[in-house]
């Protein structure tokens, strides 16, 4: 029996087992390729997306339990408000090396401006220590959302 | 990692011949505008038919008519900034705008793109790019632009002297004319080669050491880049796979019943020593593969464990090897010697860990093959396909892509054999994806090395014998087994035999010993990752023993070597060395010449009472010769310096019965934004040719992280990773 979810505004009807991990339902079935396969097990990041807002791991994130709520993907957080100015402050501090995390970590660093304009470090560490990058980014991503912080606080 | 030794081989020499000619062919391209092929004399349709024996381009540059200037990429950018520095060089000295240049990756061809560096091998890898392109790359924009320079002058009827090259056009500067290169184009491809070609001025520089915005950054902040495993060719299926637990075992017997009931599972492909489930997305394939009951023949190494290869490795040990370096008279030295200091290091097996698991997509059909992959040796991608399915390389297309995170795993080629066999019993095409679990316990990996090492220091406590023998696998020996000669190989020595420091009485020896059940390959910074970590530890030792400051003993062996001094002083004095620091917080150093670039890092560590090590803060200071991006010299070593400490606090790979232990993130750890140290770089002016910047990083900080808990708790770290329940603090 076909499920139904929501993506990024747009409606989409999809035959999948009701237990299917959303990640696999957006990158094999609907071919939304940028939310990315890190671990399977919600341990390293890569397949954030936010649900009705929240940073959440698609990877573990069953198809059947997300079926009434909004999917943010890394295609369409651009068109929010902190998707924006993080995606800016990732390009303006040259944040990305192989990028293959940075759709995760950029998902985490929007949930978390969008819900928090002045991020302290340790809240930085709580939201973001759940994105592993093997390319050791770590230190761009946290000046990267200190400046994006202070961007939207100003209202540039 | 520099095959300096294959100089003087064929191909070498070809090459340096070659750069002594005309290295430059220019023609007219299909569009209809300039081509430029590097390093060849030849015309490219007889280099294209040319047999082994003739001399080939390594890369080109394009320009089209409507002035496009497209560079096919010889080296592939995976996340250390290629894809920016190597146009940098061209445009340099083409005198063009960077945002004007459009990138290629390269297709297999190794006769075309080969790396100079690694003995024609079409690889990126070993810390080369910028070492092998830096004359070249920039010999192909100049020759355009004088050729550019000429065809105005021509046409204007004007002394090329009066005319000059800026912003992608040609300015005769007396009367204020202009002409675009795209104008010029035609013209330029049919004027005669200049035989010489003079370089700018360091000094006239606009883009080389002046940080540079990435150029392939866009589109992978807003979902739009293409990795490897992105790729989707019309009706691809996805595959997930089990391959033998124990390496060399074979499949005895599957029951498939239940995984063929899931929904969206298509078909099981059984191989000998593998099986995989086919499916319409890995959601199903996964589902499937858990529902296999699979039974294995473990095989000859099914009672294997990590002990015993380490103690093979220290059996090994206990007799003489293959001299990799001798000065001097280390017996009679050592004999003589007022103070003798012995120790054992040891290395773990290390896995890669990409972010990217690997993957590889195959259409396998009757009359030829299709590969999609990220790889950073595309040309044995192609290589490998077509030897799987038994076709001739021109009937196996590859593709590369962008790679999420290579660092030496996808040098290898294991992945698309793999991917190969199951394709060739799939209708249509297949995208065979690894779990990461079979990510980690099917990697090949950076190998275990024991080492013994002994030194003699004399009544002031300077070492005046240095005796250092250790075991372990040479990743050359098999990758290219034409650099492993007598018993040695350039990899396995870098490092252990070219040490900074003046050592009148100097002997090393090198075995290699193949670990059976346990591949091995290249890994950031492979053989330095252990050289490095054993003598920057032993000199540290060597300081100990004589009662001396770490960074004063190290200066006072480096009067021979002023830039090694010259980075070591900095980071010391940046640092604060010498300052107070608190209880159980230590300050270590080290210093390397490793892939062409002399570094020194100071690391500063506290170790709590449980022996938690918290790395506070690193201060690297840096010579690599001439920079061409300092963001990215920044941006590698920040990168670098987390991959090692990555490795000296959690990175190891064990085996029991066979298999490898660790399966995903939470056994195999990352280090993690909570955990990352502050990093301060300092980059020392040069012009000095350039040196390698992915690896140097790497193998740098993990002595400085453990001489630093030395100075913290007094304990030596003699075997990695480090063992937190060592460093507990006694009662």
């Amino acid at each position: 029996m076909a499920l139904t979810i929501k993506v990024n505004g747009n409606t989409h009807s999809v035959d999948v087992d009701g237990d299917t991990p959303l990640l696999w339902v957006l990158r094999d079935v609907l071919g939304m390729t940028g939310t990315k396969f890190g671990c399977g097990m919600a341990l390293c990041g890569a397949c954030t997306v936010h649900i009705d807002g929240v940073a959440t791991r698609s990877c573990i994130t069953s198809v059947e339990s997300i079926e009434k709520s909004q999917i943010t993907t890394i295609e369409a957080i651009g068109a929010t408000a902190a998707g924006a100015m993080i995606q800016k402050a990732w390009l303006d501090r040259e944040v990305v090396q192989c990028g293959y995390c940075q759709s995760g970590q950029i998902m985490s660093a929007s949930a978390l401006l969008a819900s928090n304009l002045h991020p302290t470090d340790p809240e930085i560490d709580d939201a973001m220590s759940g994105n592993i990058c093997r390319c050791g980014t770590y230190v761009r991503i946290r000046e990267a959302i200190k400046q994006a912080a202070k961007s939207m606080a100003q209202g540039d | 990692m520099i095959f300096d030794h294959l100089i003087s081989s064929d191909w070498s020499a070809r090459a340096n011949g070659l750069s002594r000619r005309k290295f430059l062919y220019v023609g007219a391209a299909a569009s209809g505008g300039l081509l430029l092929s590097l390093s060849i004399p030849l015309a490219r349709r007889e280099a294209e038919a040319a047999d082994a024996d003739d001399f080939v381009p390594n890369a080109f540059v394009r320009i089209d008519s409507d002035g496009q200037i497209v560079l096919t990429m010889p080296y592939v950018e995976m996340g250390q900034g290629t894809y920016t520095s190597i146009p940098m060089l061209i445009a340099e000295e083409l005198e063009v705008d960077l945002k004007l240049v459009r990138l290629e990756h390269a297709p297999p061809n190794a006769k075309l793109y080969g790396n100079p560096l690694l003995a024609g091998v079409q690889a990126t890898g070993g810390s080369t790019a910028i070492r092998a392109a830096w004359k070249p790359m920039r010999e192909a924009g100049a020759v355009a632009r004088t050729l550019f320079v000429s065809a105005a002058a021509k046409r204007w009827n004007v002394d090329p002297a009066s005319c000059r090259a800026q912003s992608g056009e040609v300015l005769h500067a007396p009367t204020g004319r202009r002409l675009k290169y795209g104008e010029l184009a035609a013209d330029a491809a049919r004027l005669p080669v200049p035989e010489n070609v003079a370089l700018k001025r360091p000094e006239d520089f606009k883009l080389i050491g002046r940080p540079a915005k990435r150029l392939d950054t866009s589109a992978k902040v807003n979902g739009t880049a293409v990795f490897g495993i992105d790729v989707r060719p019309p009706g691809v299926k996805i595959a997930t796979l089990a391959q033998s637990p124990v390496f060399g075992g074979r499949v005895k017997s599957v029951d498939d019943t239940a995984a063929k009931a899931v929904k969206g599972v298509s078909q099981i492909v059984r191989l000998d020593d593998a099986v995989a489930v086919v499916a319409d997305h890995m959601g199903a394939a996964k589902k499937g593969l858990a529902a296999l009951a699979i039974e294995w023949d473990d095989g000859p190494h099914a009672k294997l464990s990590t002990a015993d290869i380490a103690a093979e490795l220290e059996k090994a040990t206990l007799n003489s090897g293959p001299v990799a370096q001798n000065i001097g008279n280390v017996d009679k030295a050592m004999a003589s010697a007022v103070t003798k200091i012995e120790a054992i290091y040891q290395v773990p097996f290390l896995a890669h860990a990409t972010m990217e698991p690997m993957n590889c997509t195959v259409h396998v059909r009757k009359d030829g093959c299709e590969v999609w992959v990220g790889s950073q040796v595309i040309g044995r991608v192609q290589a490998a396909a077509a030897k799987t399915v038994g076709l001739p390389l021109d009937k196996v297309v590859a593709h590369n892509h962008l790679i999420g995170g290579g660092f030496g795993r996808r040098l290898e080629v294991d992945g698309v054999t793999r991917a190969v066999q199951i394709a060739q019993q799939v209708d249509g095409p297949v995208k065979v994806v690894w779990t990461r679990e079979e990510d980690i316990q099917h990697d090949m990996y950076r190998p275990y090395w024991f080492d013994r090492i002994s030194a003699g220091l004399d009544e002031k406590g300077m070492p005046t014998a240095w005796n250092h023998r250790y075991a372990g696998s040479s990743v050359i020996a098999r990758w290219l087994p034409p650099a492993f000669n007598n018993g040695l190989d350039p990899d396995s020595t870098e490092g252990a035999i070219d040490l900074v420091y003046s050592l009148p009485n100097m002997h090393v020896e090198y075995l290699r010993v193949e670990p059976p059940g346990i591949p091995t390959a290249f890994w950031r910074s492979v053989g330095p990752s252990h050289n490095v970590f054993v003598t920057e530890s032993f000199v540290d030792e060597l300081a100990a023993a004589a009662k001396q400051d770490a960074v004063a003993y190290r200066r006072a062996l480096l009067d021979q070597a002023p830039r090694a001094k010259a980075v070591l002083e900095l980071a010391a004095e940046k640092a604060g060395w010498g300052q107070s620091l608190p209880q159980r917080v230590g300050r270590g150093v080290s210093v390397q010449f490793v892939f062409g670039t002399y570094m020194a890092q100071v690391a500063e560590v506290e170790v709590s009472k449980n022996g938690a090590v918290r790395v506070r803060r690193v201060v690297c200071a840096v010579d690599c010769g001439t920079v061409v991006n300092p963001d990215t010299v920044l941006a590698q070593i920040q990168s670098a310096i987390i991959f090692g400490i990555t490795s000296a606090l959690y990175g190891e790979i064990t085996l029991k019965n066979g298999r490898v232990e660790q399966t995903n993130f939470d056994t195999y750890q990352m280090l993690r934004m909570n955990e990352v140290p502050a990093i301060e770089v300092h980059i020392v002016q040069s012009s000095e040719p350039p040196g390698g910047m992915g690896e140097p990083g790497t193998s740098a900080i993990v002595p400085a992280v453990t001489n630093a808990i030395f100075a913290a708790t007094g304990k030596r770290v003699r075997k990695l990773p480090v063992d937190a329940a060592a460093l507990k603090q006694s009662a």
